[in-house]
């Protein structure tokens, strides 16, 4: 198993009284609330985290890439992954992911990365998604055709990746005569894929076909959610002809570990709960926006007859997760020998949300 | 008030839900963001003196979502193969909101189909610097809200109990919205600059306090429609439908008499 250091790099200095006035911190909040002094601050000393991350033995970084919040400060992943690009040696680098339907073009992004992975000899893993409602609302795209512009702009920069020709690309959305990127990624026939996800059978299947065999990646479900989601990729491969391993399959989990089970519990939980109350939050007509509702009927039919598949419920205040965090908390366990307690430790010491929660 | 019947039939593929009533010159009615049915009230009473047809949209309500809707510009052609299908003379069109804009893209294409023309809160331009009400931005039960003056006349209808079936149907619309009107919102660049092929009289009917698309934009529209008289509904917001549908259906007949020939 390969243990990565996800980091969110949360605006942490939120003044509870203005985070208080309003539903959630996307979207609404005025970005007169970032003060660019304290913002300098914590980049720096975020980068530092991340390069710690790799000193004290995690195998890789990831990044991830969300818009208008101070639930992260990176809106632009790439950048973050060109800044560690030079510090670090070793690490993966796993930027999960681009939300590509929002860029006008998407080779920009093929660019970007075959730079990026150029630069670090081969480290990269890119992530491809969707983004949130709240992404469609502050960007004006329209979230009905993002399935369409996703899966498109997939295609378009894998296809560019494996080119060494130039080719033309017909598209609905991206319609490309001449096809020839530069540089061509250092990893061949292109960097590894992870496709992150809350749980669709469509991304999973999706995912899980034998021309894709992306590393299927379920992110903030608990762990018998996790196992139903990664059975369902397996029988899918299994049907498309060949075999998951674990190599094919992640789970992105908040992981806490201390000496005690009681000590985890009591220092952990500000921490969780500024995360899933403070920043996660958001009302369902942005969290989905409509496109994304329809395609989740299927999705809420399956959620009604497996009540273990359901998404966290974002308006329901943290208690009600203790099912969940202590299925977490079991897996914070298991991880903390594997790795003799020391990269984990230094996470806990550096607990993202700390500052917020107090 | 006289009844309206409702039948299915199919136009390029899609099923469409029609409503029908009354006697008279045709008039056919393109719904808002709220689809058909709750415009039938006031279907009921212009069928006192006209032929009133009100199709649901395709993508709306009982109608089936078919492939190629992807902008209000499918709409349109769609409703001038509705017009050859049904062997319809030129008409009279009202439209309201997202049907106001249907409207004007099928009467800059064809003209001649358009007998007159009345825009009730019509989508479908920008006036910089006048904010829309925020469509999907807030929770639908804001949205509807702040659509009435009178907002307590919301607040009694979403007290009401919901089907599954119509919950099921209010989805299904705001994709269909989402997918025309999302980006740019509400309006089509380019429609405002061939708004001067629409010869034929054209009525404006606005809420005084409509908070989707305030008055500016009916003054907006009086200024880009050479053929365009204005009347304003006083303490009414975005739904005259529902709010004054009388006042409304009055307004529309009156304004149906009195064009110029």
């Amino acid at each position: 198993m390969k243990c990565f250091f996800f980091h969110l790099m949360p605006y942490l200095y939120l003044d509870p009284a203005v985070r208080a006035q309003y539903d959630s911190c996307w979207m609404v909040l005025p970005n007169g609330a970032y003060d660019p002094r304290k913002g300098h601050e914590l980049y720096n000393r975020y980068l530092d985290e991340l390069e710690l991350a790799e000193e004290v033995g995690f195998d890789g970084l990831v990044l991830n890439e969300h818009h208008a919040t101070a639930y992260g400060m990176m809106p632009a992943p790439n950048l973050i992954c060109a800044a560690l690009a030079r510090r670090t040696r070793r690490a993966k680098i796993a930027i999960l992911g681009n939300i590509t339907p929002l860029r006008e073009h998407p080779l920009m992004i093929a660019e970007e990365l075959a730079m990026l992975d150029n630069i670090m000899g081969g480290r990269l893993i890119c992530g491809f998604v969707r983004g949130i409602g709240v992404e469609y609302l502050v960007w004006g795209v329209n979230p009905t055709s993002s399935h369409e512009r996703f899966h498109e702009s997939q295609e378009l920069i894998v296809r560019a990746w494996k080119a060494t020709e130039p080719f033309a690309f017909e598209g609905k959305h991206y319609h490309v005569p001449w096809v020839n990127v530069w540089p061509r990624p250092y990893q061949q026939p292109h960097p590894p894929i992870w496709i992150p996800t809350n749980g669709s059978t469509e991304t999973v299947e999706w995912a899980a076909r034998a021309d894709h065999r992306y590393r299927y990646l379920q992110n903030l479900s608990a762990a018998v959610a996790c196992k139903k989601y990664i059975d369902l990729y397996r029988d899918v491969a299994a049907r498309a002809g060949w075999e998951a391993t674990p190599a094919n399959l992640g789970w992105g989990c908040p992981t806490y570990v201390a000496e005690t089970d009681e000590i985890a519990y009591r220092e952990m939980k500000p921490h969780i709960e500024s995360f899933f109350n403070v920043f996660f939050r958001n009302p369902p007509h942005r969290f989905l926006p409509p496109r994304i509702h329809l395609a989740r009927i299927d999705v809420a039919d399956r959620h009604r007859q497996d009540p273990d598949l359901r998404p966290p419920d974002h308006r329901q205040p943290h208690e009600a997760r203790s099912r969940a965090l202590r299925q977490r908390q079991d897996r914070a366990r298991t991880i903390g020998p594997q790795r003799e307690g020391v990269g984990v430790r230094h996470a806990r010491r550096r607990a993202p949300f700390r500052h917020a929660a107090a | 008030m006289s009844d309206v019947c409702s039948s299915d039939i199919e136009i390029h593929g899609a099923k469409v839900r029609l409503h029908r009533g009354g006697r008279g010159e045709p008039l056919v009615y393109l719904h808002g963001e709220d689809g058909g049915p709750p415009a039938l009230g006031l279907a009921g009473m212009l069928a006192e003196q006209l032929d009133v047809w009100v199709p649901e949209h395709p993508g709306f309500g009982a109608s089936a979502t078919p492939p190629w809707l992807e902008t209000i510009h499918d709409l349109a052609y769609f409703y001038l193969d509705f017009l050859d299908a049904l062997r319809l003379p030129p008409v009279h069109f009202a439209g309201h909101s997202l049907g106001g804009w249907i409207a004007l893209e099928i009467a800059v294409r064809n003209p001649g189909l358009v007998k007159s023309l009345t825009l009730i809160g019509s989508a479908g331009i920008h006036v910089n610097g006048v904010p829309k009400g925020d469509f999907f931005m807030r929770p639908p039960e804001v949205v509807f809200g702040s659509l009435f003056a009178d907002e307590s006349i919301a607040a009694a209808m979403l007290a009401r109990p919901i089907p599954p079936e119509a919950e099921d149907i209010r989805i299904t619309n705001r994709h269909a919205i989402a997918r025309v009107a999302w980006h740019p919102p509400f309006f089509d660049p380019h429609l405002a600059k061939w708004l001067h092929r629409i010869t034929g009289p054209v009525h404006i009917v606005w809420g005084d306090t409509d908070r989707m698309f305030p008055i500016a934009y009916a003054h907006e529209f009086r200024r880009l429609l050479p053929h365009s008289r204005l009347t304003v509904l006083s303490r009414c917001g975005h739904m005259p439908h529902l709010e004054r549908p009388r006042e409304l259906a009055d307004s529309i007949a009156t304004g149906l008499a009195e064009r110029p020939q």
